[in-house]
């Protein structure tokens, strides 16, 4: 018969075995070794992190679009009119939460710095659980924002970002835009410019120096040039310059005869003000009118500007004076919950928490990797901007683009831009390896955990 | 020639700015001894005096319209402005000349939020080391600023010229060249005119009277000055007070120039301080002659032909001249020997 003899090494290695028997279930069902992907939901929620400009130069614009978010959150849940849910030719949303799970959501600040940015998506994803970050007002901002969402493993839904970059050399797999660029600008603009201004034509450029401004003024160049004009200058100016007058009196005397503001924001506002002071509104050059062009307006920059906008040529994403459907749902959804009608920011933002909702109830899952693969190639209609196509090869949107210009007569503060042309989705499309867009590297689809 | 003419233009455009603040700032540290970092908060708060004061003579009668809906379905709203349904004519003058009306509130105004910010905050900084005033002031014009972006947004606000001061000033035939060639927009003649109107007063006011020949005393000898009975504190606080106000006007007056927002100040303060140090800490002259003179430097610094051979010297030219300043003549150009230079 033997004998159970138990001395003290034999007790520990008999409890540590013991223990961690005991604990293996535990460590295989925790959170950290169940999931199959980072932040997957467990309970009857699921969050969203909105990380936009509540502070900084862009805070107004950053308001717009979390109003943006917050509706698009309740009509996601069942609450309010439903919006574009309505119009979205997709009807896999029905009001009840995404894959049955009601939509919460956590904001963070950018403060319009990648830095920062970064810091409020990280805490909105390792703190908050996010899963998926969404918002912003800056290239510079989506650009890191994209990065930081692939290496984290959750899907990035940029907001307003317009630089070529963000779906060209810094593209992510895991990243997706809705919203236009430089090159569609360029492509939209340039037939309505040549029949404005002619072919015979001299510009001069004046860029914000960083991401954005570069690529807006190789796309207009390159498209004003295809026309015929000749570019006279291209001068750099720092951002934030404030008083852009040394920028300007050159432009007076160097033979050009439209100008080009490759300036969007505070500096736009400033340069097109002071163009305008400068008297470049009623010049005559060449024996021709002086002009004007801001290649990408915002309502909120135009109110910003006042009287200087008056009659100058530029793009949108979208207008809230457009009368599809589904602008007009958004626009009555908007209008009742806040007293005025929403910007480009906000449609953009409503418009890719939709999407984002409406890929994942179609994939059935909230792993980033099946959400992608529902958003890739997705065709779509009804959100304000006619048949739009998710390219599978950079994750942009393609769709209508609009030439607006400011009006003579608006009727209020919400009515400065009036709508030019309605550029088909065709003419401004191009090859994924289109020269300004070539760098990059999209990857494969990263679900983290 | 009309290329070099126009950026002298711009030289002294931007150089008005820059010398009315730095004259309140070299004034403050003069007198008080104070590194006064809320300075361009309060160019910024002028700015918003005039931003006030227009939104006030615009505020408007609402009326809903029985016929006509918005997009999202609520009545239009027509809106009269109550000064011009009170006044006709004389209303809408009021408010067409909005900006230079806005200098009479902003002076009362400014000298008031100069008195209180001394009173209540600076002067039990005076013995403290120049890095608390510093942190102290700066900490201030961040609450500043972060008031009135609460209060007005962060978007600049236009505030437009008025109607006969709007248009463009011809030199071009005045200066010998092909008119049309050499035009610059009247407010910023405007503008340059009242800096140089302001400046001189200041000056004067510290020449020519009795108050301001006390200051001075003040400003060269405190304590003999305390000694002789006079309560020269007292008449600090005014200075701090007449500091405040000119950097209000000045603020005002450039809203037309600039669109005002909540980070105006913060545009302007490190480049008023380069001015200053420039041009010699507690050196009302050499503030003056420094804000022109780097005013015209940096105008000079962007042109194209400046830039193709120095890419990039437009941004940092005028730090590139404090630092050759400061490494040969430490005081500043017009400063006084000993400050600055232990």
């Amino acid at each position: 018969m033997s004998k159970l003899i138990m001395n003290r090494r034999g007790l520990l290695r008999s409890s540590a075995i013991l223990g961690a028997g005991l604990a293996t279930p535990t460590i295989f069902t925790g959170r950290a070794w169940s999931q199959s992907y980072t932040n997957e939901p467990t309970g009857d929620t699921v969050t969203l992190g909105f990380n936009v400009p509540q502070t900084g130069a862009y805070a107004d614009e950053g308001a717009d679009e979390l109003r943006a978010y917050q509706l698009a959150v309740e009509h996601l849940n069942g609450e309010g009119d439903g919006g574009m849910l309505n119009t979205f030719s997709s009807r896999a949303l029905e009001g009840a939460g995404i894959n049955g799970k009601k939509v919460a959501y956590v904001t963070g600040d950018t403060q319009t710095k990648s830095d920062a940015a970064r810091a409020s998506a990280t805490r909105m994803i390792e703190r908050d659980g996010a899963i998926m970050i969404t918002g912003g007002s800056s290239s510079g901002v989506a650009v890191a924002v994209q990065s930081l969402c692939q290496e984290m493993g959750v899907i990035f839904m940029a907001g307003l970002t317009h630089s070529n970059d963000t779906t060209g050399k810094d593209k992510k797999a895991n990243g997706f835009r809705h919203f236009f660029n430089a090159y569609m600008s360029a492509a939209a603009l340039a037939p309505v410019l040549k029949e404005e201004y002619g072919t015979d034509r001299k510009a001069y450029h004046l860029t914000a120096d960083y991401t954005w401004g570069w690529t807006q003024e190789e796309s207009i160049a390159a498209a004003t040039e295809a026309l015929g004009w000749e570019t006279t200058a291209k001068v750099r100016t720092p951002l934030g310059a404030g008083d852009f007058s040394q920028y300007l009196t050159p432009v007076l005397n160097s033979g050009a005869d439209v100008l080009i503001l490759n300036h969007y924001g505070r500096d736009m506002v400033n340069s097109l003000t002071q163009a305008v002071q400068f008297g470049l509104k009623n010049k005559q050059v060449n024996g021709k009118n002086f002009e004007i062009v801001v290649p990408l307006y915002s309502e909120l920059m135009a109110q910003g500007a006042g009287e200087a906008v008056k009659g100058i040529l530029g793009s949108a994403n979208w207008d809230w004076k457009l009368t599809d459907e589904g602008t007009q749902a958004l626009t009555r959804s908007f209008g009742a919950k806040y007293g005025f009608p929403p910007s480009q920011a906000a449609h953009t933002c409503y418009v890719q928490t939709l999407l984002y909702a409406d890929a994942a109830q179609r994939a059935g899952s909230f792993n980033p990797c099946a959400i992608a693969e529902a958003l890739e190639g997705f065709d779509f209609d009804g959100l304000g901007n006619g048949p739009t196509l998710y390219r599978a090869a950079d994750h942009q949107c393609f769709k209508d683009v609009l030439v607006v210009r400011g009006k003579e007569n608006p009727e209020n503060q919400y009515d400065l831009l009036e709508v030019v042309q309605i550029v088909p989705s065709a003419q401004v499309t191009y090859e994924p390896d289109n020269p300004m867009f070539a760098g990059g590297d999209l990857g494969t689809c990263n679900p983290g955990a | 020639m009309d290329a070099i003419v126009l950026q002298i233009l711009n030289g002294l455009d931007k150089g008005s700015a820059y010398a009315l603040i730095a004259l309140g700032l070299t004034l403050i540290f003069g007198t008080l001894g104070v590194v006064n970092f809320a300075h361009g908060a309060l160019f910024m708060l002028g700015a918003f005096v005039a931003v006030t004061i227009r939104s006030l003579l615009t505020l408007e009668m609402v009326a809903l319209s029985e016929t006509e809906t918005t997009a999202w379905g609520t009545p239009l709203e027509v809106r009269t402005p109550y000064v011009e349904a009170w006044f006709g004519d004389f209303g809408a003058t009021l408010i067409n000349w909005s900006v230079p009306v806005s200098i009479l509130i902003a002076i009362p105004f400014m000298l008031m939020v100069g008195l209180i910010m001394e009173r209540g905050l600076i002067k039990h900084f005076y013995k403290r080391p120049h890095a608390d005033q510093i942190l102290v002031t700066f900490g201030l014009a961040i609450v500043l600023q972060e008031i009135i972006k609460a209060w007005f947004g962060a978007n600049p606000i236009p505030q437009p010229a008025p109607d006969a001061l709007r248009g463009m000033v011809d030199l071009g035939a005045a200066l010998g060249q092909q008119a049309g060639n050499i035009v610059y927009p009247l407010w910023r003649f405007v503008y340059f005119g009242f800096a140089i109107a302001v400046i001189g007063a200041v000056f004067a006011f510290l020449q020519f009277t009795t108050f301001g020949m006390v200051v001075r005393a003040g400003m060269a000898d405190r304590e003999t000055v305390g000694i002789l009975g006079i309560d020269i504190d007292r008449r600090f606080t005014w200075m701090f007070g007449l500091a405040a106000v000119v950097a209000g006007v000045a603020g005002v007056m450039y809203t037309p120039i600039l669109s005002p927002d909540y980070h105006l100040g913060m545009d302007f303060l490190v480049l008023s301080f380069v001015v200053v140090v420039v041009g010699g800490m507690g050196s009302l002259p050499g503030a003056v002659a420094a804000g022109f003179m780097l005013g015209i430097l940096q105008s000079f610094a962007s042109m194209n032909e400046v830039k193709a051979i120095f890419p990039g010297i437009d941004q940092i030219i005028i730090y590139l001249v404090a630092v050759i300043v400061l490494l040969i003549r430490p005081r500043g150009l017009m400063g006084h020997k000993g400050v600055m230079e232990t």
